[in-house]
């Protein structure tokens, strides 16, 4: 597979030209072939999202790096056209805020951008100065969706961003966690505040989320941000050891990270999910998982045992 | 955080090996050939520990502090932080380390050699200044992501270290911070599942070991 890295800086600056000659967020007559987009609605606002987001830890923390700073703004580029909406950040992510930041300023930020990041600092009164830090390094006029990153000092942050929200400096007010980390007090803050969003991981092997705080969600009416959907690439090098089924292709999957974005946002309280990529090829591959038809319940039960038998 | 024994190292590894080892080869690329300098000055607190004279000792701490300040200023600070915040704090504990070469070192004079320096203390030195800078090449990553003694942090510390144990007496105060750096080093290649995150923690656990033995 071509890797986005290897791409010398001339053939970038071709790729982006091309496509941006092509335009942004048009469909592509292999759209067309596919089917439309899905999209799901946000529960507090009606607006429509399409389920396969970008995440940015790691991929995009690449510092002062040129050429990988040009790799990561093709890779936005390549999900904007598929048109992707939700980049996914937080200021703890080291440069990655930045480098999303350099990657819109390259691309004229596409209007579809559903800009979404995060506060993660323990002192509550310092919050909005670490806001608007990430507003500046990301270049945009206000964030869609800001979420209190784990928990971390959740008050005082939600009071900040609820007040943002009232003034119309923010859309969204979200909180997020991983890897199954205080699912009780994560549901207690699910019961007692007005969030448009949570953000949990959720996999077709890590699925403790399907027990309480997906029902939750759809009863309070919360859009569901998945994070981890590869656990971090372990699961797509794992599957790929083993083949594909062949009913794989009922559901218009034809690799295993369709297959593993499929599983998660046909759960009906998802919202999207957020794999991160540093690959051009892969970001379009999951993309195309937001096309064609998505697994019933009988069919995500049959991934589910599939998987588990390897 | 109520539920910190649920993280584990590589919760906190922010970034792709790839774009590590990319640093470092930018970072070469950039002060080359700054390398040579560094190599030379290498090769001088080698001469000084092996024929101590009057101020040896002095000059040797100064060499040894203007390579911490420059690791701390020059890499850490201003190239790792970039991808690690919390770089920023290890440039602040190694411009610490600086303070305390130059002070105990430098200005007190406490670092004396007599005796050619201690073997352990010679080998491990010697090992920082020609062999760990082919660990990286030799492990199969490219030569221009050698790490090397006053440039990089890795074998600025274990060169140390190897001073430390090749002098008179223990200065253990000098000694804590490049300890923890070994750890810290081990605890960052290990999650990056780098073939040579061994070297540091083995660097600190045989320093520790040279100091008790003497001990006892
Ligand atoms: N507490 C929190 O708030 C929290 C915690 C964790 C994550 N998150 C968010 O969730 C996002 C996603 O989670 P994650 O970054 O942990 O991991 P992930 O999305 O589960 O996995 C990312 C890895 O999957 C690989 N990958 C992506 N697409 C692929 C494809 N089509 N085929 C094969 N491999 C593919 C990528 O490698 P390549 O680069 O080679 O494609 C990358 O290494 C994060 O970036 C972050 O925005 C939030």
């Amino acid at each position: 597979m071509q890797d986005a890295r290897t791409l010398n800086r001339r053939s970038l600056m071709h790729l982006l030209a091309a496509t941006a000659a092509v335009g942004i967020l048009y469909p592509s007559p292999a759209t067309a072939q596919r089917g439309p987009l899905v999209t799901r609605p946000i529960p507090s606002s009606g607006e429509m999202l399409p389920v396969v987001g970008l995440g940015s830890w790691i991929t995009f923390n690449v510092g002062d790096d040129e050429e990988a700073r040009d790799a990561c703004a093709a890779v936005m580029q390549a999900f904007f056209q598929a048109g992707g909406r939700m980049i996914d950040s937080s200021p703890m992510y080291g440069s990655a805020q930045e480098v999303i930041g350099y990657g819109l300023g390259k691309l004229g930020t596409p209007p579809a951008l559903f800009a979404t990041d995060k506060v993660w600092i323990s002192s509550g009164a310092r919050g909005p100065e670490q806001i608007e830090e990430s507003r500046r390094l990301w270049g945009v006029p206000r964030f869609d969706l800001l979420q209190v990153h784990n928990l971390l000092s959740w008050q005082e942050h939600l009071k900040t961003l609820f007040a943002m929200k009232a003034d119309g400096r923010l859309r969204y007010v979200g909180i997020t966690t991983s890897e199954g980390r205080r699912h009780r007090e994560f549901a207690q803050i699910m019961r007692g505040q007005p969030l448009d969003f949570v953000q949990v991981t959720y996999n077709i092997l890590d699925r403790e989320v399907e027990d309480r705080i997906l029902p939750l969600a759809r009863d309070r009416g919360m859009g569901v941000i998945v994070n981890r959907p590869f656990r971090q690439g372990a699961l797509t090098r794992r599957m790929e050891r083993h083949p594909l089924p062949p009913w794989a292709a009922e559901i218009q999957c034809s690799t295993w990270a369709q297959f593993l974005l499929k599983f998660i946002v046909s759960h009906p309280a998802v919202t999207c999910a957020i794999p991160a990529t540093t690959n051009i090829n892969h970001v379009r591959e999951n993309m195309d998982a937001a096309h064609g038809p998505l697994p019933d319940e009988a069919m995500r039960r049959r991934m589910v045992a599939y998987v588990e038998d390897l | 955080m109520s539920e910190w024994w649920t993280y584990t190292p590589s919760d906190f590894l922010l970034f792709s090996p790839r774009t590590y080892y990319r640093l470092i080869e930018l970072y070469n690329a950039a002060i080359w050939p700054g390398q040579l300098v560094a190599l030379v000055a290498g090769l001088a607190i080698l001469v000084l520990v092996r024929r101590a004279g009057p101020s040896s000792g002095r000059i040797v701490a100064a060499i040894l502090a203007a390579g911490w300040l420059w690791v701390a200023w020059g890499y850490l600070f201003t190239r790792y932080a970039t991808i690690n915040w919390a770089a920023s704090y290890v440039a602040a504990a190694f411009a610490i380390e600086t303070l305390l070469l130059a002070v105990a070192g430098v200005i007190a004079g406490k670092l004396t050699f007599h005796g050619g320096g201690r073997w352990v203390g010679l080998g491990l030195f010697l090992f920082a200044l020609f062999i760990q800078p082919l660990i990286g090449p030799l492990s199969g990553r490219a030569w221009s992501r050698a790490e090397l003694f006053g440039v990089m942090p890795d074998p600025t510390v274990v060169a140390t270290l190897g001073v430390l144990l090749a002098a008179d007496r223990v200065r253990w105060e000098l000694l804590a911070v490049p300890l923890l750096w070994c750890l810290f080093s081990g605890a960052t290649l290990w999650t990056m599942e780098a073939p040579d995150a061994w070297v540091m923690p083995l660097a600190a656990g045989l320093t520790v070991a040279e100091l008790a033995r003497r001990r006892f």
